[in-house]
């Protein structure tokens, strides 16, 4: 029996080395077609993703990695429950957009005036995704493809929006008027860091009891085993289906104020999709196998990536998108490792009232 | 009024418009067939976009081009293979995965080797041949349709109708929709089902490259990053739709084509250029809802 278990245990580290070996390789591919210079690259990497003047990098590293977080998490609480919504996107990006407009009409209200912004952003969030829920349940259109689909929508919206009607003109890009700084989230003493990573620490801790303590927690997870179950079960799944899409469309949309609030201050067009918040979130969630424990430091991890690279690409001319790429060997190569995600029918199609 | 929407280039657009998403629905339905839930079209299409570009300027031909193309595609279906046969990944996953590489390798590749970002033109870019047909000249609404297109619009037409008798007499293509119906059938009959669902990637990854290359070195003769803009997904949508028939797909995407090309128009006459680039998304969700309440089934054998 050991013996056995020791094969396999060997076996495991042969293979995470292969894996570490293989995703090694393939950066420094990359490295070479971008003909940087190997040694300075990594020191830009690790220096502009932890390290800086006064650790500035660091700081700019966590107020990603806050982000990344509560898309993830935006991710795994939907994804648990069986529901494919790919629609973060869009739910980011109202989320920004409302809180923008928000933020801007209350700049006399003070710390009111924050929260006002935040919980309107957090609803327009919710509301989008709740019309992915609807396509679904009433209309038979799978949430996968119908959660998708809103995103453009909601990029166009808001392109169309700010580049038009609410444009700061005078700025020179398509983007809306500076907040006031009676709505800007205030910053931790003596850094560039808002508060907004306080606010998803505290949307982590919410998921967490919920799904721990909660009765909806555990039908939620009982209808992302397995949907048909938990409907012969008598568990109300249309109710947990859309209270599930219009938490994980708040805390979606939530990052998107925090982005508008606390980092940029304005919501200039392309903002929260460009850098690919909602995906990274994505294959945060996936790369830790839809575990809420380990969330945080695969937060970290994305956003460590993503600074490190833009470090890259001042010091040693390497395009950052080599992050995105990163991003996507490292879940190709977990993948295999997590199984199918669930039954999901109502995600991809497949009709359950035949 | 009528028109203003009825000119001559509103016709002629409709081909360039539908080939691409014509393509990778083709590459898409195959997939769909042969029960490997592929969502990864878009990163399929842009990286072949970006493959043509760099083939036709290297090569310095649009033969090279579109070969090239083709290789981009191929490879990301192999990606797709390697882990989604053989190391058992999750499609979804896999497939969200590749439309990320697909992505990050076009606009890094763009940027290390051009060292441009956003757009890139150049002189050398060779754009794909368009052919004349002499005997469609005088017939002027079919002249304007199907007279003077690209290389591949006739390609996907043809594909459409040879996938339609492949799928449906051909052995291989009989192999392809027992994979996707029954895996154990096929097994019983002494072909293996993973050589199947490859097969099915790599013609999803040609015709997906062909597609990203009639957008880079036939519509346009440039690179734009993202220049796939969701066409990917919208296949994807098609394919659902029609079920993995060729058929209604060329039907269902012609209907697309057409409200491209009126968006075009309609821009023409003063609406925001993001309204009218919204309109194929919109429209995707609307028959998507009116084919549910037509009961028009989806397959359901193709997920996870």
């Amino acid at each position: 029996m050991s013996k056995i278990n020791k094969t396999k245990t060997a076996g495991i580290v042969i293979e995470t080395l292969a894996t570490f070996l293989s995703i090694s390789l393939i950066i420094f591919f990359l490295l070479y077609l971008a003909d940087a210079n190997f040694s300075e690259a990594i020191r830009g990497f690790i220096k502009s993703s932890i390290g800086g003047r006064k650790n500035a990098y660091l700081f700019t590293t966590f107020s990603k990695m806050a982000l990344i977080t509560g898309m993830a998490i935006a991710a795994l609480i939907a994804f648990r429950a069986g529901l494919f919504n790919i629609g973060g996107e869009g739910q980011l990006v109202v989320g920004g957009l409302v809180s923008a407009f928000v933020g801007l009409s209350v700049a006399d209200f003070g710390l009111y005036g924050i929260l006002l912004a935040l919980a309107s952003g957090m609803a327009a969030g919710a509301i989008w995704a709740l019309l992915s829920g609807f396509l679904t349940i009433y209309m038979g259109v799978p949430l996968l493809v119908g959660s998708l689909l809103l995103n453009y929508p909601a990029r166009y919206i808001s392109s169309y929006l700010v580049s038009h009607p609410f444009r700061d003109v005078n700025s020179g890009l398509p983007q809306t008027f500076l907040l006031p700084k009676s709505v800007w989230l205030p910053y931790f003493q003596g850094t560039r860091l808002d508060v907004g990573i306080i606010l998803i620490f505290l949307v982590y801790l919410f998921i967490l009891v919920i799904s721990q303590k909660t009765k909806y927690g555990y039908y939620s997870k009982c209808m992302g085993i397995s949907f048909s179950f938990a409907k012969i079960s008598g568990l109300p799944t249309k109710k947990i289906v859309f209270e599930t899409l219009a938490l994980s469309g708040a805390i979606a949309g939530l990052v998107g104020s925090i982005a508008v609030l606390g980092i940029h201050h304005r919501f200039t067009d392309g903002m929260l999709v460009q850098p690919l918040y909602a995906w990274t979130g994505i294959i945060a969630a996936l790369m830790v196998n839809l575990n809420l424990w380990g969330i945080p430091l695969a937060g970290f991890f994305f956003a460590a990536i993503s600074t490190g690279a833009a470090g890259m690409e001042r010091i040693a001319q390497v395009p950052k998108e080599i992050a995105t790429i990163i991003q996507a060997i490292i879940i190709l190569f977990v993948v295999g490792k997590l199984g199918s995600l669930g039954s999901a029918s109502i995600s991809s199609g497949e009709s359950d009232h035949d | 009024m009528i028109e203003d929407f009825l000119d001559p280039e509103f016709f002629s657009s409709i081909a360039r418009l539908t080939t691409p998403i014509l393509l990778a629905a083709l590459g898409g339905l195959i997939c769909h067939r042969a029960g490997v839930f592929n969502i990864a079209l878009e990163g399929f299409i842009l990286l072949g976009a970006f493959m043509a570009v760099l083939g036709s300027y290297i090569g310095d031909s649009a033969f090279w081009g579109a070969l090239s193309a083709i290789l981009g595609g191929i490879f990301l279906a192999l990606v797709f293979s390697e882990f989604h046969l053989r190391r058992r990944g999750d499609p979804i996953v896999v497939s969200i995965a590749i439309n990320l590489l697909g992505l990050g390798l076009s606009t890094y590749l763009l940027r290390s080797i051009f060292d441009v970002s956003g757009v890139f033109s150049h002189p050398n870019i060779h754009k794909l041949p368009t052919i004349n047909w002499p005997f469609l000249d005088s017939l002027w609404l079919l002249d304007l349709i199907f007279n003077d297109q690209s290389i591949l619009f006739y390609l996907a037409i043809l594909s459409v109708i040879a996938f339609h008798y492949f799928l449906k007499y051909h052995k291989i293509g009989l192999w392809i929709r027992v994979a996707g119906e029954n895996q154990e059938a096929l097994r019983s009959s002494g072909s293996n089902p993973v050589q199947v669902k490859f097969l099915a990637l790599l013609i999803c990854g040609i015709f997906c490259g062909l597609a990203g290359a009639q957008l880079s070195i036939s519509n346009v003769g440039l690179f734009v990053e993202n220049m796939s803009a969701g066409r990917g997904w919208i296949a994807v949508v098609v394919v659902l739709l029609c079920a993995g028939r060729p058929i209604p797909l060329f039907f269902l995407i012609i209907l697309f084509g057409v409200v491209d090309s009126l968006s075009l128009r309609i821009q023409g006459l003063g609406l925001p250029q993001q309204i009218t680039e919204m309109m194929p998304y919109i429209v995707s969700i609307l028959v998507l809802v009116f084919a549910s309440f037509r009961r028009f089934r989806f397959s359901s054998k193709t997920h996870l």
